[in-house]
């Protein structure tokens, strides 16, 4: 139960406290990985990411192919998703990730009610799975006759040596469909982000750029990194449309195989997860000439940054005037909603533990209704999603980082096509226009707050003991553990059964959830009344 | 429509599994291992596999799910995990301080060949286990049976691993509750305990995964077999296992080991099952029913004969595991109902025969597939349609896209609440099931009925 606020603990007296608990190698590494913000002097404050987690610790973190499957594939749906593997890592992809689909029209594919699996059994692993495979891909097309099938491999296909990649071009030369695989074993990386990697290039390298028709629309956007938990995607597309911007692909909300295959034609990628797809971003721009920016369309004033600094990019002031309509107007329920929910949210604290980027968007709904972020972390960052950009030329690639294969990428030949001169990007750049900007999450943070990596549950049993905080925000694995304590919690990966929360529709929606966790009834009950006077009543009866 | 692109004409299948009927063994080892009270699960594998584990558990029992892993990287694929699995058992002991730990293997650690067995061996030699602390281990290869067969072989290994025969009869009865919810184990307590017998049910995720809100956080809930609970079972007059796939291992390595005489029982859900789990109970503790267990039973023979009318002759799907199906299956037939198409994803070669004899008075107008998988059990509604589906929750998307009565039994269940906390073995358990079913069907009827034919009393 939440009690009395203790806003000036010492993030330092913290971090001693979690550390003192842990066995000492356990600590020295752990202590890199855990920042106290002490003061509002942030500059040099490094974060610990990206780095092994140590075994028995408890951690959140799930696989390479939990990453490549389940996030960045899973919400494509005309593709059929084979996994090829014992049951379990299919079973526990199955619609489990809120990631929601609109199909066109009630006869277009969408496979994303389904589980593909090669169900491998134990003469698989000894004599090998590749005939397997193939056979599933047969019957899988016999079926489905589906325009494309990939294969993702778990860990006994990498440790038995079957090629998932031979076996894929085999057949997409045997069925002339698109067939392709993902070497993204459990075991890759140190976390989901090898498996985003993994997936990423592999889309790249097997589907980006084959249709060159280009859409009839003035301003034309990517979408990176926007997996559309919740509907999120849906009312992004809402709000963009309404602007007059067409989004040619969304990676990979809401999205299918074809949108891939044109998204080179786009003008502009706008990246909403850094974590998950700034290399794809950068390479359409090495390969294509398109150039990027950093958005989010998480919070009200995120939305309306990225909503100007795209018009902006486009320079033209038809869609400039739009936007700033649009804004005005989409505004006006969003700070009645505020302006309700804050009496009563106001002075509360949260703290957040998830993802790659939402631990740093989601801080400015809690604080836009006058909450505190008293500790926050990403689950499977890089230290470039702490500490900014700025960098990545420093950080050090270890061996579980060099297992990840790096696509070099050069110009297109027919292809490349510079949406802007240099003189034109370096007009924009002066007046301070930020292409492939990403400051990170620690400008966020206040003085006197955590910076956590990696949390484990002994972090997290000590954040809330210390800093009592009014509610937590992570993952399912997380929320009843939080929630035993009489602490509400929000998981920021699923949004539990709620969202969207995106854009300004969603802000309201975020803002009335909150709104409702933190002022729900419930939360008075935990005691029954013989509980909270125990001591009355034994005197009646001795008397 | 959500599953479109399933074809009513059914080509066979050989290798591709489509929308399975099971899911891998460790997670069956990790809730099996919940059931000892004071146990920290761990999984020597991927990181992945215990989020899995963990989230699926925490999605369906909606209760906290501590487990660890091993953490395997790419290095110690190629290396063996022992130093992982050493280093994960020193952190886990210093910083969770857990009685015991439950290891079980993965497909990674078990395709590189990990001996888990020697390295848990060093471990108590080295000392990374405390005095007086515990570590069992069981195998559990995803790409053998299923989450029962993970269930089985943690069952197996808590019981041989921690037994111990002094010799001196406890003069208890051990009972193998079987890959069952929370609030069946109690109920099955509650049952021996009406007969006056000393029980030691084993695993117990009672009081572990349908705990109370008390705005304390435990890390080791109240409930679960006790350790040395455990440890006396060699001790015991007799074992019951609920269950050929999910108990019987266990209750015949205690009678092979340890000399206890062991039986297997179906799971009791429904009437004919409860009542040979309640005689199982009675000639193995040497006790009479008292007159309130029969009365229990009377009851349920009561509802199902006052609801025949709307009970009799109704069509059903059912897929599960092969425990329930074939306890489920057997009540159906016996409340007058007809399965029609029945599916279990874990293998095991006695399934269809059980099914063939429960339900041979439907001739060969069965269909029944194990191991089978939900498109399967999809195509054959299409075919042959059916007034009631029972399934776990992705039944949902076969039971919308039909348009047929659902009801969610089984695992996982990722949508509803109450399965934890409500019984379907024994009596109570049957009258529960009975309403469920009569629930949706007759929810079915008021909406279907033209006006005239809506009726205030059925």
């Amino acid at each position: 139960m939440t009690g009395e606020r203790t806003h000036t603990v010492n993030p330092e007296d913290i971090k001693k406290e979690i550390l003192a608990k842990y066995p000492p190698k356990v600590a020295r590494k752990r202590a890199k990985q855990i920042t106290p913000v002490t003061s509002d002097e942030k500059d040099g404050l490094q974060v610990g990411a990206n780095v092994r987690t140590v075994p028995g610790i408890i951690t959140q973190r799930g696989c390479c192919y939990a990453g490549c499957k389940g996030v960045i594939m899973g919400p494509t749906r005309d593709i059929i998703n084979l996994t090829h593997g014992p049951i379990g890592c299919g079973f526990y992809s199955w619609l489990t990730r809120r990631n929601q689909t609109r199909p066109p029209s009630d006869d277009a594919e969408n496979y994303m009610t389904y589980c593909f699996s090669t169900d491998m059994q134990d003469e698989d692993i000894v004599f090998g799975g590749e005939k397997k495979l193939k056979a599933a891909i047969q019957e899988a097309y016999d079926i489905f006759k589906p325009k494309a099938i990939s294969i993702f491999s778990t860990c006994p296909v990498g440790l038995i040596g079957d090629d998932v990649h031979a076996a894929a071009r085999e057949m997409k030369e045997k069925l002339g469909i698109n067939i392709f695989g993902f070497s993204c074993e459990g075991y890759k990386g140190v976390s989901q982000s090898a498996g985003h990697h993994i997936a990423n290039n592999t889309i790249f390298k097997h589907v980006v750029g084959l249709d060159d028709t280009v859409m009839d629309a003035k301003y034309k956007i990517n979408l990176l990194g926007e997996y559309n938990i919740g509907g999120d995607g849906f009312i992004i597309d809402e709000l963009l449309n309404k602007c007059g911007i067409e989004l040619v692909s969304t990676f990979s909300g809401n999205s299918t195989v074809d949108q891939f295959a044109n998204c080179h034609t786009a003008d502009l990628n706008a990246v909403m997860c850094h974590r998950s797809i700034n290399y794809v971003a950068d390479m359409l721009e090495t390969k294509y000439g398109i150039p990027w920016i950093k958005v989010s369309f998480t919070g009200p004033t995120s939305t309306i940054n990225s909503l100007r600094k795209i018009a902006a990019y486009f320079e033209d002031q038809e869609l400039i005037d739009r936007v700033e309509e649009v804004i005005a107007e989409e505004m006006i329920p969003v700070e009645a909603k505020i302006k309700e929910v804050k009496e009563r949210c106001q002075g509360k604290t949260a703290m957040m533990f998830v993802g790659g980027s939402r631990a740093h968007h989601y801080q400015e709904l809690f604080r836009d209704i006058g909450m505190k972020v008293l500790s926050a972390g990403y689950e499977f960052a890089h230290r470039d999603d702490y500490e900014g950009r700025h960098v990545i030329p420093d950080i050090k690639v270890d061996a579980d980082s060099r297992n990840i294969e790096e696509l070099t990428i050069e110009k297109d030949e027919t292809r490349y096509n510079p949406r802007k001169t240099e003189e034109e990007m370096k007009a924009l750049e002066e007046k301070g226009y930020p292409f492939k900007s990403y400051d990170g999450l620690i400008p966020e943070m206040n003085a006197g707050s955590l910076i956590i990596d990696d949390i484990s549950h002994h972090e997290t049993e000590t954040l809330i003991a210390m800093y009592k905080p009014d509610i937590f925000c992570a993952g399912i694995k997380e929320k009843y553990a939080i929630q035993k304590h009489g602490i509400p919690m929000k998981q920021l990966h699923s949004y539990d059964t709620g969202g969207p929360y995106a854009v300004f529709k969603g802000a309201v929606n975020f803002f009335e959830e909150i709104d409702r966790m933190l002022n729900a009834n419930i939360w008075q009950y935990l005691e029954a009344p013989w509980q909270k006077a125990p001591e009355l009543s034994a005197k009646y009866v001795w008397e | 429509m959500l599953l479109r692109h399933t074809p009513k004409e059914i080509k066979e299948r050989k290798v591709l599994a489509i929308n399975p009927a099971k899911t891998c063994q460790p997670i069956g080892a990790m809730y099996a291992a919940l059931g000892i009270h004071g146990c920290l699960p761990h999984s020597h594998g991927s990181q992945g596999c215990c989020a899995y584990h963990r989230s699926t558990l925490t999605r369906h029992y909606r209760e906290p799910i501590m487990a660890a892993t091993s953490s395997f990287t790419e290095g110690a694929s190629v290396f063996g995990g022992q130093a992982n699995l050493l280093q994960a058992l020193l952190t886990m002991f210093t910083t969770y301080d857990p009685d015991i730990v439950a290891v079980h293997t993965t497909c990674l650690s078990e395709t590189i060949g990990d001996d888990v067995n020697q390295i848990v061996k060093k471990a108590y030699k080295d000392g990374t286990i405390p005095k007086g602390k515990h570590v069992i281990h069981t195998s559990t290869p995803s790409y053998v049976g299923s989450h029962v067969t993970g269930f089985s072989n943690m069952v197996k290994s808590m019981a041989v691993q921690l037994a111990e025969k002094t010799g001196r009869a406890n003069g208890k009865l051990n009972i193998v509750p079987g890959f069952v919810e929370p609030s069946d184990m109690v109920e099955i307590k509650r049952i021996a305990g009406m007969l006056g017998i000393d029980s030691i049910l084993f695993p117990d995720t009672s009081g572990v995964l349908n705990g109370p809100l008390t705005g304390k956080f435990h890390m080791y809930p109240k409930g679960g077999v006790s350790i040395k609970a455990l440890k006396s079972i060699g001790d015991s007059r007799g074992s019951i296992g609920l269950g050929e796939w999910a108990s019987a291992d266990a209750v015949r390595a205690l009678d092979a080991q340890f000399k206890v005489p062991c039986q297997v029982q179906d799971l009791p859900i429904g009437l004919l099952a409860t009542d040979r789990f309640v005689d199982a109970l009675r000639i193995a503790a040497g006790v009479s029913v008292p007159d309130a267990v029969t009365q229990e039973r009377g009851q349920l023979l009561d509802v199902i004969s006052d609801m025949q009318p709307h009970l009799y002759g109704k069509k059903v799907a059912i897929a599960g595991d092969p425990d329930q199906v074939i306890a489920l299956t057997e009540f159906l037939v016996t409340i007058g109902m007809k399965p029609v198409h029945i599916v279990t994803g874990t293998p095991g070669k006695a399934f269809i025969k059980r099914i063939k004899e429960i339900t041979a008075r439907f001739g060969d107008d069965i269909n029944v597939k194990c191991p089978g998988d939900l498109f399967l059990l999809h195509q054959w509604i299409k075919n042959e349609p059916v007034d009631l589906l029972i399934c776990n929750t992705y039944g949902k998307y076969i039971a919308r896209d039909e348009d047929i009565p659902f009801v969610r039994h089984g695992f996982p269940i990722l949508d509803r609440i109450g399965h934890s906390y409500i019984p379907t073995v024994g009596y109570k358990g049957g009258l529960h099931l009975l309403e469920k079913i009569l629930g949706v069907l007759m929810d079915r009827t008021d909406r279907d009925a033209p006006e005239e034919r809506f009726e205030l009393v059925e």
